[in-house]
C-alpha cells in the first residue's frame, strides 16, 4: 500500500515537471534552442510572486496576475535581445548565450535575496498541507492534485492552440522551416517572440507552483532545468504529451527511489534519466544495424 | 583557363619559429619558480596552471570538436575524488594524484559511448546531468562523510614548502603535456577531421572521416584533463568538499576563459586564463557582483564576439603564433598582380 502511494504521489508530481517542462519543450521545438536559463526564470517568477505576497500579504494566485504579463514580456524581449542574434550564429552561441544569462539571473536574485530558502507557504492558508485520505495509508495532497490538473490543462490549451489558431499554425509552419513560412507571408521573428512569451509565460505558473510546494532558493535554478530537460527527453523531444509521461515517470522513479532510501530521491529520477537514454540509443544502434530481425530469430 | 600557380602551403612561418622558441625558454624559466619565488607566488602560479588547463581542454572539446559540455566537473570531481580513494588504499599520494587523474580520464571512454550520440544542446544538459550524479555517488561513499568532505591526509607526510614546489612542478608538467598533446592532436589529420565534423558532419562524414572516433579522442582526452585538474586542485587545498568540486562554476569558468580568449584558437583559452585568473586577482575571491559580470561578458563575447579577444587578433593581423594550422602562400606576382587589380578598380 505504501508503494501505490508513493507511485500515485510520483504521477502527481509528474504534473508538476510536465508543467516546467513544456516551456523548454516549446522553445526546442520552435526554434531548436535548448534554454539554460530556463530553471533560473522559473525561479525568478516564483520570487517575483513571493515578493508581492510578501508585502501584500495577498493569495499568491492573485500575485501571478501580475506576474504572469511580466514573465510574457520577459519572454519576448529575451527573444528578441539575445535568441534571435543566437539563432542566426550556429549551434554554439544560444547554449553559451543562455548559460549567461542564466549565471547573471542566479547571481542577481542572490544579491536580492540573499541565500535563505523562501516559501509561500505562508500565504496561502490550509492549502500547502490539506490533503484527502484515501485510505488509511494513501494520502493524495490537495495542491499536488491542483498542479496535476493545471498541467493538463496547460497542454491541452497548447495542443488546441497550436493546432487549431492561426497563430498556432504560423508557429508550427515556422519551426518545420522559417524561409518558407517567410516566403507565404508569416514574419518568423514575430512568430519567435511570440513562442518564446508563451514559453516564458508557462514558465511563470511552473515557478508559481515552485513556490508552492516546496522551498526554493537563488541557486535552484539548475535543479529545476535538469528535471525539465529530463522530462522532455524520457517523454521524447518535442512532444507536448510525450512531456507529460516523461514527467510522471521523473516522479514516480523518484518517490519509489526515496522510497527504498531517503537519499535516493534525486539519484534514482537522474539514473532513470540515463537508463532511458542508454536503452534508446542501444535501440537505434540495433535497429540501424538491422539486428532486431536477427534478435528475433528472423532472416533479415 | 587559369594557368597553374606555383601555390605553396606552409604551417611554420618565422612568427611561429620565433614563438615556439620563445614558449620553450619561457617554461625552462617558470620551472626554477620555486628556488626564487614565495609561496604566495607559487600557489598563484598553480592556479593559473590549472586555469590554463581546464581552458584548453575546453576549447578542444568545444572550439575545436563543437562539443559544448556544461559538465566537465564531474572528471574535475572524479579525478580528485579517485585520487583520496587511491591514497586510502595505501598508493604513495603523488602516484594517487597522478593515477586519480587518469581514472578520471577512463570513466570518459564507456561514458563517450552514449554521451556523444546526442546532439548540441542535449549533449550539453545530459553532461551535467553526468556531473549531477557523480556527485550523488560520491557523497554517497562513506569516506567522504557526504558533503562534509575529507583531505588528502598522507600530503601533510610532506613539509608545507616540498609539497608547492611537488605540486607546482606536477601543474606545470601536466599543463606543458597537456597543452602539447593539443598541439600534435591538432596538427595531425584528426585535427583536421574532429574541425571538419564540428563546421558540417554529414559533410565531413560524406568525404570519409570517421566522425564518431574523432569526438571520442577528444572527448576523452578533454575528460582526463579535467580529471588532472581536479587532482592537482586538491593537491593544494588538500580538503576534499564535493559540492566544490562537482560545481558548475567550473563550466562557468572554463567556458568564460575559452570565450573571451577565443574559441578554437590554440592561444586563445591560454590568454582567456590568465585574464581570468588576473580578474579574480583584482576582484578578490568569487563575489556575486563579479559573477554577474563573468556572465553579461560571456553573453557579450557569445553574441559579438564570438572569435574571442585572440581569434579576433588573428582575422585582423593574420598572426599564428603557434602553427596548429595550415595557410596557402600565393607567389608575390600573384598577389602584386591582384593588389594592382584592385586599385584600379578603386580608382575608376
Amino acid at each position: 500500500m505504501i508503494w501505490l502511494n508513493q507511485i500515485i504521489n510520483g504521477v502527481l508530481l509528474g504534473g508538476y515537471y510536465a508543467l516546467i517542462a513544456c516551456g523548454l519543450s516549446l522553445m526546442f521545438g520552435v526554434m531548436n534552442i535548448i534554454n539554460l536559463a530556463h530553471g533560473d526564470l522559473a525561479v525568478l517568477g516564483a520570487f517575483l510572486v513571493w515578493l508581492i505576497c510578501e508585502h501584500t500579504g495577498i493569495s499568491p494566485f492573485i500575485a501571478f496576475i501580475a506576474v504572469l504579463p511580466t514573465m510574457a514580456a520577459l519572454g519576448w524581449v529575451l527573444q528578441r535581445a539575445i535568441l534571435d542574434r543566437s539563432l542566426r550564429s550556429g549551434i554554439l552561441v544560444p547554449i553559451l548565450s543562455t548559460f549567461g544569462l542564466a549565471i547573471v539571473i542566479e547571481n542577481l536574485l542572490f544579491s536580492q535575496f540573499g541565500a535563505d530558502s523562501r516559501s509561500l507557504a505562508s500565504v496561502m492558508g490550509s492549502l500547502s498541507y490539506d490533503s484527502w485520505a484515501l485510505t488509511s495509508q494513501i494520502y493524495i495532497g490537495k495542491l499536488a492534485v491542483l498542479i496535476f490538473a493545471v498541467a493538463v490543462l496547460l497542454l491541452l490549451g497548447l495542443h488546441v492552440f497550436l493546432k487549431r489558431t492561426a497563430l498556432g499554425r504560423a508557429i508550427r509552419a515556422t519551426s518545420e522551416d522559417p524561409d518558407t513560412a517567410e516566403l507565404v507571408g508569416i514574419n518568423a521573428r514575430a512568430v519567435y517572440a511570440t513562442s518564446a512569451a508563451i514559453a516564458v509565460s508557462t514558465v511563470a505558473i511552473a515557478g508559481l507552483f515552485l513556490g508552492m510546494r516546496a522551498s526554493f532558493a537563488p541557486y535552484a535554478g539548475p535543479a529545476q532545468l535538469i528535471f525539465a530537460f529530463e522530462a522532455v527527453v524520457i517523454g521524447g523531444s518535442g512532444s507536448l504529451w510525450g512531456t507529460l509521461v516523461g514527467g510522471i515517470v521523473l516522479g514516480i522513479a523518484q518517490n519509489i527511489g526515496a522510497q527504498i532510501n531517503p537519499n535516493w530521491f534525486l539519484l534514482a529520477g537522474h539514473l532513470t534519466f540515463l537508463a532511458v537514454l542508454i536503452g534508446r540509443i542501444f535501440l537505434r544502434e540495433l535497429l540501424a544495424h538491422g539486428m532486431i530481425p536477427a534478435l528475433l530469430g528472423q532472416r533479415s | 583557363m587559369t594557368p597553374k600557380m606555383p601555390v605553396s602551403v606552409q604551417r611554420w612561418t618565422p612568427t611561429s619559429v620565433a614563438a615556439i622558441g620563445v614558449l620553450i625558454a619561457i617554461v625552462v624559466a617558470l620551472a626554477f619558480a620555486p628556488f626564487v619565488l614565495g609561496a604566495n607566488a607559487i600557489d598563484k602560479l598553480i592556479t593559473l596552471y590549472i586555469y590554463v588547463i581546464i581552458a584548453a581542454m575546453w576549447n578542444a572539446l568545444a572550439g575545436y570538436a563543437g562539443l559544448v559540455s556544461v559538465g566537465q566537473q564531474a572528471f574535475f570531481g572524479l579525478g580528485a575524488y579517485a585520487a583520496i580513494r587511491l591514497s586510502n588504499a595505501g598508493i604513495e599520494v603523488y602516484s594517487a594524484l597522478a593515477l586519480g587523474a587518469l581514472a578520471g580520464g577512463l570513466i570518459s571512454i564507456p561514458l563517450s559511448w552514449f554521451m556523444l550520440r546526442l546532439r548540441d544542446g542535449e549533449f550539453a544538459i545530459g553532461m551535467w546531468v553526468v556531473a549531477v550524479v557523480a556527485h550523488l555517488l560520491v557523497v554517497q561513499d562513506k569516506l567522504i562523510n557526504g558533503e562534509t568532505g575529507t583531505s588528502l591526509r598522507a600530503l601533510t607526510a610532506y613539509a608545507a614548502n616540498d609539497r608547492r614546489a611537488y605540486t607546482y612542478w606536477m601543474a606545470l608538467g601536466a599543463m606543458v603535456l597537456f597543452l602539447a598533446l593539443i598541439f600534435v592532436l591538432l596538427r595531425s589529420r584528426l585535427g583536421a577531421s574532429v574541425q571538419a565534423i564540428r563546421d558540417d558532419e554529414e559533410a565531413a562524414a560524406a568525404v570519409g572521416v570517421r566522425v564518431l572516433r574523432g569526438k571520442v579522442i577528444i572527448f576523452v582526452l578533454a575528460a582526463t584533463g579535467a580529471a588532472a585538474a581536479g587532482a592537482l586542485w586538491l593537491a593544494t587545498a588538500i580538503s576534499f568538499q564535493p559540492a566544490t568540486y562537482f560545481g558548475v562554476q567550473w563550466s562557468a569558468y572554463m567556458i568564460f576563459m575559452a570565450l573571451v580568449g577565443g574559441l578554437g584558437t590554440f592561444e586563445g583559452p591560454i590568454l582567456g586564463a590568465l585574464l581570468f585568473f588576473l580578474v579574480q586577482d583584482v576582484f578578490g575571491e568569487v563575489g556575486v557582483w563579479y559573477l554577474v559580470g563573468l556572465g553579461l561578458v560571456a553573453i557579450f563575447f557569445a553574441l559579438f564576439m564570438p572569435r574571442g579577444i585572440w581569434g579576433t587578433i588573428e582575422d585582423r593581423f593574420g598572426i599564428r603564433l603557434m602553427p596548429v594550422g595550415y595557410r596557402l602562400r600565393l607567389p608575390d606576382s600573384v598577389v602584386l598582380a591582384a593588389k594592382t587589380e584592385e586599385d584600379a578598380a578603386a580608382g575608376s
